[in-house]
């Protein structure tokens, strides 16, 4: 496959926009991709996004509505689904498009819009991510698996449920300095502590705010930039995708993210590292289990020892693996289908040196996994400049 | 490797399976799909593979599930590989065809399974046109009560209006589908009907009738593709490539398209697929449309080249698109008389022309194939996905 | 939830039905076409005995459109004495702590309604088992 490169961004603030449309959120956020890549049209438009088809009100072809908005005439364009893994997918599927060498340029946008309907809707929408039959049926929320996951670790391990603190402390004083995140107020541990009990063992904060937003991210063949310009050049240096049985029950080990092993050793083999080489990750923390889960899994520590880093301080701006460094999923929040583009963005903006106040001093390789469901659809990517 | 014509490298088809079309109330999605596969698979000599693409417009709608993607891949047996579902309402299946291709292209991968499916029966009529609806655009069509049927109503009368067509003009078309559907056991019906038959059905949106639509129903498709450089399909069969794959989109809401009767979308896509295989409308043999109102059969044929604008009807109402004519169109029944299971169209439209090609389409077969292309629509011509495949040992 | 789709699950949500692989020997709860550990077709039935304990456990508080009724509810994952697990509702807890490993059993309830006038959903769900005080 010929080596493909993050050209440019955009983003939308996740937020409540009870103002605008879905549509006019992905176009905003890919006509500013475009426009900092410097490029009139792409050629082909890939949508990621979990919920427009779901429920009253529900639209399909959505890749064909946002070109529209956006005038680009004749593109093709289509969305993929994978639930909250959505836009990891749609970023693979932009580049295989690329890497093929039958297409260009490739404008992936991510785009959710979540506050419209009552929150008793909107987590009929999420659950629809689970088994519909085994899990969903029973009334388990997209938040109670979790819980039932964390339950478990917690059991299984000895921690305690304090001693996952540091994630959220450490993705609300990165969402703080991010303009676009939705939550921009640090919190403490002891805020932490005694935040509302949501679905125990998961409280308040330890979960990820949904909201609206978009991100979009262009990618072309890395042979076509030439060296010059302001900004280094990114490349797509690793790309994994893998899944697990759909239903959390199904799973061989409840305490192990498989496909997130599976998908991050194919992303650092064909990046030729190994988890020492990654500056920086930015991972899924939809829950504080599924960050530590995700260190796990991707080998950044051993198994049951998720929460040490921390504990350590390993995952802060200054420590030596910083994760959700302009807020993550919890602070910068979650709008499903878009979550694993706005990764991406703020993975390119880091290694452009593009990341304001949340830069990192010099990042070379910088590492995103979205997760779909619970664990069960896995997408890896790691860019590097070149 | 690029065979002379085509711009894709060696993408070929190792099997293909189909359910029939129906109302399969005994049957989950899940086992639907998994049937479609399942015959891919014994197709294909066992071959397993690394990815799966599914095509799929409803299931969130009608059966509160997304990330179909994993639950399939699990059901089959195949968990870890990757997955994902592909949507562009009736285009889906064609679409999740293209993103294979590209895999395939890449290089990333060389056995993909892609999977049309489609579940609408477990829920009644007015919730499943509701959910169709929202192929439309839903701020600006569907909250005004548009159909995809009126959609298509709108189109035909237009249509009508323009090029002065004659009453029951376009009834060729579903005269020729049911007739097609007679040969293929897999069809939802398989019954021919009469000129009489179509002139006295009822009207769903004037001057469309209950013959002009297709019926809609659960049904899976599955198809699976391999590079030619590392994986040969064994075996006697017919060895079949996928020449081109091509996507256009236009407006999604008709009253935003410039030229509605254009059918713009199409004749892009219909083109870049053309230019890809480096072939003209006369190299193809046989044509599965989407059929899903007889008015597109008419804009498909004209967009894509086998008849001027205006003219496509005549194709219908001279016989030129049945399986001897000269341009076979709907031949296994398409839409009309097979049935239209949604986002699994475009796989049963690859699936139909592999069969074609490789001379199992039975007493629907049309003889000498050795070019077919296939292509789905989304919408009213929002999205449009093409597909040729060829004889590989005729190029 | 749809009448077909219902009617189809009945044989689980009603009996706990599920199949024994007949290649590898594993007992696999919801049943499937495709054994998930080997991979070779698994279509044989298998009645499982209820008696499982509780993995993890949680409560819902904030329910999903068309559970809001009951809540707040317990759901645990139930690992079954055959080996396989299930997602369910935990009931008749009375003032009894919940903790991993507790031994439960099936039971029928009521999971759902489809509005005033449709379908009532009856499926398993698992209650604490009874010991001799």
């Amino acid at each position: 496959m010929r080596e493909v490169a993050v050209l440019g961004a955009g983003q939308t603030p996740v937020g409540e926009h009870w103002d605008r449309t879905l549509v006019s959120l992905a176009g905003e956020a890919a006509l500013e991709a475009l426009r900092d890549a410097g490029l009139d049209r792409p050629d082909v438009l890939i949508v990621s996004n979990m919920l427009s088809g779901v429920g009253p009100g529900s639209q399909l072809n959505l890749g064909a509505q946002i070109a529209d908005w956006c005038g680009l005439k004749g593109v093709e364009a289509f969305k993929i689904e994978a639930a909250c893994g959505s836009g990891g997918a749609a970023f693979r599927a932009g580049v295989h498009a690329v890497g093929s060498g039958l297409v260009d340029l490739a404008l992936v946008v991510g785009v959710e819009k979540m506050t419209q309907t009552p929150s008793t809707v909107t987590t009929a929408g999420l659950a629809t991510a689970a088994d519909a039959d085994t899990e969903a049926a029973h009334g388990p929320s997209f938040i109670a698996l979790n819980a039932l996951i964390m339950r478990r670790y917690q059991h299984e391990y000895g921690w305690k449920h304090e001693d996952f603190g540091a994630f959220s402390v450490n993705a609300h004083a990165n969402g703080a300095l991010n303009p676009y995140a939705r939550l921009q107020q640090p919190i403490t541990h002891e805020d932490y502590r005694e935040a509302r009990m949501v679905c125990e063992p998961i409280n308040l904060l330890d979960s990820s705010p949904i909201g609206d937003g978009a991100a979009a991210v262009i990618l072309v063949p890395a042979e076509r930039l030439v060296p010059g310009g302001g900004r280094p050049r990114v490349v797509v240096a690793g790309s994994g995708a893998a899944t697990d049985s759909l239903a959390v029950h199904d799973r061989r080990d409840l305490l192990w993210l498989a496909a997130a092993e599976r998908s991050a050793r194919q992303a650092f083999a064909q990046a030729g590292v190994g988890p020492d080489e990654i500056d920086f990750f930015e991972l899924h923390d939809a829950f504080s289990i599924m960050a530590a889960l995700s260190l796990e899994a991707c080998g950044f520590t051993e198994r049951g020892q998720g929460p040490r880093l921390g504990l350590e301080g390993a995952i802060l701006p200054s420590g030596r693996l910083p994760i959700a460094t302009q807020g993550g999923l919890k602070a910068r929040g979650h709008p499903v289908g878009a979550t694993g583009v706005y990764q991406i963005v703020e993975v390119a903006r880091q290694l452009w040196g593009a990341a304001g106040d949340n830069q990192l001093p010099e990042p070379r390789v910088g590492m995103a996994q979205n997760i779909g469901g619970s664990g069960a659809t896995i997408l890896t990517h790691i860019l590097r400049i070149s | 490797m690029h065979a002379p014509g085509s711009a894709l490298p060696e993408i070929l088809v190792a099997g293909v399976g189909l359910t029939p079309i129906g109302e399969h109330w005994e049957k989950s999605l899940r086992s639907i799909a998994l049937e479609a596969m399942t015959a891919a698979v014994e197709d294909a000599g066992g071959l397993r593979p690394q990815a799966l693409f599914v095509g799929n417009m409803l299931a969130p709608a009608l059966s509160a599930q997304t990330h179909l993607g994993v639950l399939l891949a699990d059901f089959a047996g195949w968990r870890g590989i990757e997955a994902a579902t592909y949507e562009a309402a009736g285009a889906s299946g064609g679409i999740a065809l293209r993103q294979a291709v590209l895999a395939l292209a890449s290089g990333e991968m060389d056995r993909v399974m892609v999977v049309g499916v489609e579940k609408l029966t477990d829920r009644i009529g007015s919730s499943v046109e509701a959910a169709l609806a929202a192929a439309a655009d839903a701020d600006f069509e569907a909250v005004q009560g548009l159909t995809p049927a009126a959609q298509a109503g709108l189109l035909m009368r237009r249509y009508i209006h323009e090029h002065h067509v004659p009453e029951h003009g376009f009834a060729g078309f579903s005269l020729t589908a049911h007739a097609n559907a007679v040969g293929n056991p897999r069809a939802l019906y398989r019954r021919a009907i009469r000129l009489e038959d179509y002139a006295s059905a009822p009207m769903l949106s004037d001057p469309l009738n209950l013959f002009d639509a297709a019926p809609v129903a659960d049904g899976a498709a599955a198809i699976l593709l391999t590079r030619g450089d590392r994986h040969r399909p064994a075996g006697e069969r017919t060895p079949i490539r996928i020449l081109a794959s091509a996507v256009a989109t236009g407006p999604l809401a008709l009253h935003d398209q410039p030229d509605p009767l254009g059918f713009e979308a199409a004749l892009i896509s219909a083109g870049r697929a053309m230019a890809q295989a480096g072939m003209a409308a006369r190299d193809i043999d046989l044509f599965e449309l989407h059929d899903v109102f007889s008015i597109y059969a008419a804009l498909a044929l004209e967009s894509a080249g086998f008849a001027e604008r205006g003219q496509g009807w005549r194709l219908a109402a001279e016989g030129e698109i049945s399986r001897t004519g000269r341009i076979p169109i709907s031949t296994l029944g398409g839409s009309k008389a097979r049935g239209d299971a949604g986002g699994a169209t475009g796989v049963y439209q690859a699936v139909e022309v592999v069969l074609q090609l490789q001379g199992r389409a039975g007493e629907a077969q049309v003889p000498e194939a050795q070019v077919g292309m296939g292509q789905c629509l989304g919408g009213a011509g929002a999205t449009v996905a093409t597909h040729i495949l060829a004889r590989a040992d005729r190029l | 939830m749809e009448v077909s789709r219902h009617w189809r699950l009945r044989q689980q949500r009603y009996a706990l039905v599920g199949e024994v692989c007949p290649h590898c020997d594993v007992k696999i709860f919801p049943p499937r076409d495709i054994c998930p550990d080997c991979g070779r077709e698994a279509r044989t039935e298998y009645q499982f005995s209820g008696r499982g304990e509780v993995y993890s456990y949680t409560t819902v508080h904030d329910a999903p459109a068309g559970h809001e009724a009951y809540a707040p509810y317990t759901v645990a994952v139930i690992r079954l004495e055959e080996g396989p697990m299930v997602t369910a509702q935990l009931t008749d807890l009375g003032d009894q702590p919940i903790e991993i490993g507790t031994p439960v059993e099936m039971t029928t309830r009521k999971i759902g309604e489809d509005g005033e006038r449709g379908m009532l959903v009856y499926a398993y769900k698992f209650r604490p088992v009874l010991r001799p005080a």
